[in-house]
């Protein structure tokens, strides 16, 4: 899929040499959300090449760089499209530019505007001044509601095979594999594995600044576990002490697993954060449901 | 609402000394972990920092010293399998 526009010079309305510089990437949303949020003013558009990456991903990665940045100037002679020497950047594209040493090959001030296109207008009528609220990222309900079908598309392939596997343990009895026990025994656990992956990746994140904790792993482990426990209360009947023990010590692992990888799609997790989370989480995750996975195995057979 | 992660892990170093109070960094911060004050920058909320690196790549002098990276449980543990040569599997992001 390519959501790209190709780099260089645009025009939004009719500017001239005195008009305002925009900076941005060629990541297609980006582009067409900015022009919008503009539309009615006369100002220049600096598209870089960042290979349909949007600005903070890119910025990351060093595409939406120093190097990009000078260079496109070149390329599209900026110097001689307009008078002044001044060119406004989005604030999260500020991971991978240097101000400074953009000025010095280039002679153009980078000024960075505000965090969110919808708060250039104002930027721009403040006179290239940003609020303190414009300049903070944030990470609301909807910013993470709108993010957990990325993990969801991130969880399938994991989700098959953790499937799979349950169907064919299932289906194993004191003689043999049997296609309709697997089917009858597989059902619960294979309904408790998808109510996991749903805690992790979608209750956890909407929920995310007010289950207590900070580590999301911790987070999930919590809600997993609550999950479990309202589905016992439902289902449990027929349940055995040591399927019970199984499930309480898998889906908690689970959720907090899916709820870990939503590190990644958060505004305020640090490498070295998560790296600290990751050297306990992981190894508790394992353990889990290894333990979960004999319980469940000495239920079956014993 | 105020979402916090790990207390005292980052790797974020200011050297006052080396400060001139041009006050870049407060400019490129997305969680206001810099403030100027009395002409030099100190570090105001030194948890709230995410390690993007803006700061460090933005100050003129090198006073903010800072490991950038991303803080995504996906990409590490594809580093790690790519490390033990299980898995080539790409990010998510990457992927785009």
């Amino acid at each position: 899929m390519h959501y790209t526009v190709p780099a260089g010079l645009y025009a939004v309305g009719e500017p001239d040499s005195d008009s305002a510089v925009l900076v941005t990437a060629n990541y297609k949303l980006s582009f067409d959300l900015l022009r919008r949020e503009l539309s009615g003013r006369n100002l220049w558009l600096l598209v870089l090449e960042t290979f349909g990456i949007n600005v903070w991903c890119a910025a990351g990665k060093g595409t939406f760089g120093t190097s990009e940045l000078v260079n496109r100037i070149h390329k599209v002679q900026l110097e001689r499209v307009v008078n002044h020497r001044t060119i406004i950047l989005p604030q999260l594209g500020a991971a991978g530019v240097a101000a400074h040493k953009t000025k010095k090959a280039t002679g153009f001030q980078v000024r960075y505007g505000p965090v969110r296109a919808g708060d250039l207008p104002q930027y721009l009528d403040n006179g290239l001044k940003a609020t303190e609220e414009n300049r903070r990222i944030r990470f609301s309900l909807w910013d993470r509601l709108v993010l957990t079908p990325v993990e969801l598309v991130t969880a399938w392939k994991v989700s098959l095979v953790a499937l799979l596997l349950i169907f064919l343990l299932s289906g194993l009895g004191r003689n043999g594999f049997s296609f309709a026990g697997a089917l009858s025994r597989g059902f619960t656990p294979g309904l408790t594995y998808l109510g996991a992956l749903l805690m992790g990746a979608v209750v956890t994140p909407v929920f995310l600044p007010w289950i207590p904790g900070r580590a999301f792993s911790l987070k999930g482990a919590q809600v997993g576990l609550l999950g479990v426990l309202l589905l016992t209360l439902t289902l449990a009947s027929n349940w055995s002490g040591e399927s019970l023990v199984g499930l309480c010590l898998i889906a908690p692992a689970i959720t907090a697993y899916f709820a870990m990888n939503f590190t990644g799609c958060s505004t305020f997790t640090s490498l070295s954060g998560v790296q600290k989370e990751m050297r306990t989480a992981v190894p508790v995750i394992i353990l889990s449901i290894v333990l979960g996975g004999v319980a469940l195995l000495l239920g079956r057979f014993l | 609402m105020d979402l916090r992660y790990l207390k005292d892990v980052v790797t974020l170093k200011l050297d006052s000394e080396k400060c001139t109070g041009c006050g870049q960094c407060t400019h490129v911060c997305g969680h206001a972990v810099f403030a100027l004050n009395g002409g030099v920058v100190e570090i105001l909320d030194r948890n709230g920092c995410m390690e993007c690196g803006a700061c460090a790549m933005n100050c003129p002098v090198e006073a903010v010293t800072v490991r950038p990276g991303v803080g995504c449980a996906w990409a590490i543990l594809n580093d790690w399998f790519n490390k033990t040569g299980v898995s080539e599997h790409q990010t998510a992001c990457s992927k785009e």
